[in-house]
């Protein structure tokens, strides 16, 4: 293993996010606010409590997960994307590096920078509600592996697309959408029952359910229902990014 | 010498169906020039690419210090050092810290003094702190040969290093090529310019369709090839080659103004019988002029050969 190399890209990839830090930190702070403000303020004055939950508290595993996971699909996207537009994926490809030392700096790094926000966003919440994790460990690690099998989906949607439009497709038109409909905001049970069968395909749905299960010790789809969805999807991703391994696709000719 | 790069039956067709590489076979050897020419889509750059690791070889093999491009590839790329042809370079990043990222990929350990001297050795410490966006084309040229050179390697390869650049800083290449060459490294350029391969390369390559046509050592080159070309002016235009001139390798030139011979520069030809004879013939002499046929010949006349 080729750890300078991987050390290397790491580094690159965590100097670029410092070097726009304004909008790599404030950015998601400030909209993460805004829908405590919107969502929160205006809407939990509405609905008092989802299961026993204030709504306020409620939404914090699903905005959390929102920006964590649109955080690294973009970081993941963005960082592969960017020296294949501009040329400098040359170095890359006549380095002494695997393709695999090359996942492991870019989606580390992009996992990283995912994490980072997602804890900043955690910290910001607790300005706005009472909040209590039940399961602090638990909460780590379904963050974490939230932020590493959405930086390797990232990284497979930045080696696919070939110009800026594609980048911002798949996040855009699916990514988006699931979230949205993940049960973010809500509780599936809260939904027509079927809507709530429609909601169980949905993969997002298992990973919010999972996160909030460790916040509040409750939630829609057992947990490990939750867990097994999240570990399927890290490995779906790993042999996409295996079988690219094997066949250079969209990398080399 | 020892070859460095050993290169046998290579070949590459792409998924298009275009085969850019037909069965080369090429030998490098340690510490030379090598200089290859050849048209736009000749198969320069897939060459170059194939051995780099940037495109797989359809078939055939090839390796770098003994080692396998592709099972040895930890081993011949740290042997290698790529300069393309375009510039590219991350617009926002430091010079000196893209150098280091070139020495990192590479998986070599942080070393500032490293990376202070290959950015000395190109001019480029001044610049150490400026952005790449805000270099001119030239130092942003010399930037992507130090990335190049940041992990010492032993085989530079530069592709088109010249193009699009003025004389001035064509020139400043050449020095530095030179001066890499007198430090043992081994370097492949590929150019258009005949010009260049004339003034540094030890060797010099003619590739076309995807084959290499010619390899040879470029002084052997020039002599084998070379040819010279004895124009004689006339004071008045003829018609016609004078009977008492046909038979000696005379041609006389279109419009009548000169008589042209041609004959092998390595063969140590006298003029002065020829001239004699042109003077006894009645023909009065303007002006004498002898032409040496360049690599440019030699290269243009390879490729109208085999078109």
């Amino acid at each position: 293993m080729n750890g300078h190399a991987i050390w290397t890209m790491y580094r690159h990839e965590m100097a670029r996010f410092n070097r726009t830090l304004g909008q790599s930190l404030l950015s998601p702070v400030l909209s993460t606010s805004l829908y405590f403000v919107v969502f929160g303020a205006a809407l939990g004055s509405r609905i008092d409590e989802v299961e026993g939950v204030a709504y306020g508290a409620f939404i914090v595993p699903g905005l959390v997960m929102l920006s964590v996971m649109t955080q690294s699909i973009s970081n993941a996207s963005f960082g592969i994307y960017f020296p294949k537009f501009i040329g400098t994926i040359y170095e890359h490809l006549s380095a002494p590096v695997s393709f695999l030392e090359i996942v492991i700096g870019y989606v580390g790094a992009a996992a990283t920078k995912a994490l980072i926000v997602g804890l900043i966003i955690l910290g910001t919440a607790f300005f706005f509600v009472d909040l209590t994790i039940l399961h602090p460990a638990a909460m780590l690690a379904f963050l974490l592996l939230t932020c590493i099998s959405f930086s390797l989906l990232g990284f497979i949607i930045g080696l696919w697309a070939q110009n800026f439009e594609q980048l911002q497709l798949v996040p855009l038109l699916i990514i988006t959408p699931l979230v949205f409909l993940g049960g973010s905001f809500y509780s599936i049970t809260m939904l027509p029952p079927i809507w709530q069968t429609v909601s169980l395909f949905n993969p997002v749905v298992y990973l919010i359910s999972g996160f909030r299960w460790a916040f509040f010790g409750q939630s829609d789809i057992a947990v490990g229902w939750s867990l097994a969805a999240i570990a399927l999807f890290t490995m779906a991703c790993v042999s996409v990014v295996a079988w690219i391994f094997r066949t250079g696709w969209r990398l080399r000719d | 010498m020892a070859a460095i790069i050993q290169i046998d039956a290579l070949s590459k067709t792409y998924g298009s169906g275009f085969q850019a590489l037909r069965d080369v076979d090429l030998s490098i050897e340690e510490g030379e020039i090598l200089a290859l020419l050849g048209p736009n889509g000749a198969g320069k750059t897939t060459l170059i690419s194939s051995i780099c690791g940037i495109t797989r070889p359809t078939s055939g093999q090839i390796r770098v210090g003994g080692y396998d491009v592709l099972a040895d590839y930890r081993a011949a790329r740290r042997l290698i050092g790529l300069v393309p042809q375009e510039i590219v370079l991350e617009p926002f990043t430091k010079v000196r810290d893209t150098i280091a990222f070139s020495r990192g990929i590479f998986g070599l350990p942080p070393d500032p003094a490293r990376v202070e001297q290959v950015l000395r050795r190109l001019s480029l410490w001044d610049k150490k702190d400026a952005m790449a966006r805000e270099l001119s084309g030239g130092m942003r040229r010399r930037v992507m040969i130090a990335k190049a050179l940041a992990h010492d390697p032993r085989v530079l390869f530069l592709d088109e290093p010249t193009a699009g650049v003025d004389v001035e800083l064509r020139r400043d290449m050449w020095d530095i090529v030179r001066a890499l060459k007198a430090d043992g490294v081994t370097i492949i350029l590929t150019t258009h310019y005949i010009e260049e391969a004339e003034a540094i390369a030890d060797r010099v390559g003619v590739i076309n369709g995807g084959r290499i046509l010619l390899m040879e050592e470029k002084a052997r080159l020039m002599r084998r090839l070379g040819k010279k070309t004895l124009r004689m002016e006339l004071r008045a235009p003829l018609p016609d080659l004078p009977a008492a001139l046909t038979g000696k390798g005379l041609d006389l030139e279109p419009g009548g103004q000169a008589l042209l011979h041609s004959y092998d520069a390595n063969d140590g030809v006298d003029i002065a019988p020829l001239l004699a004879d042109v003077t006894a013939a009645g023909l009065g002499l303007r002006d004498v002029q002898t032409r040496e046929s360049s690599l440019e010949d030699i290269f243009v006349d390879l490729l109208k050969d085999t078109a």
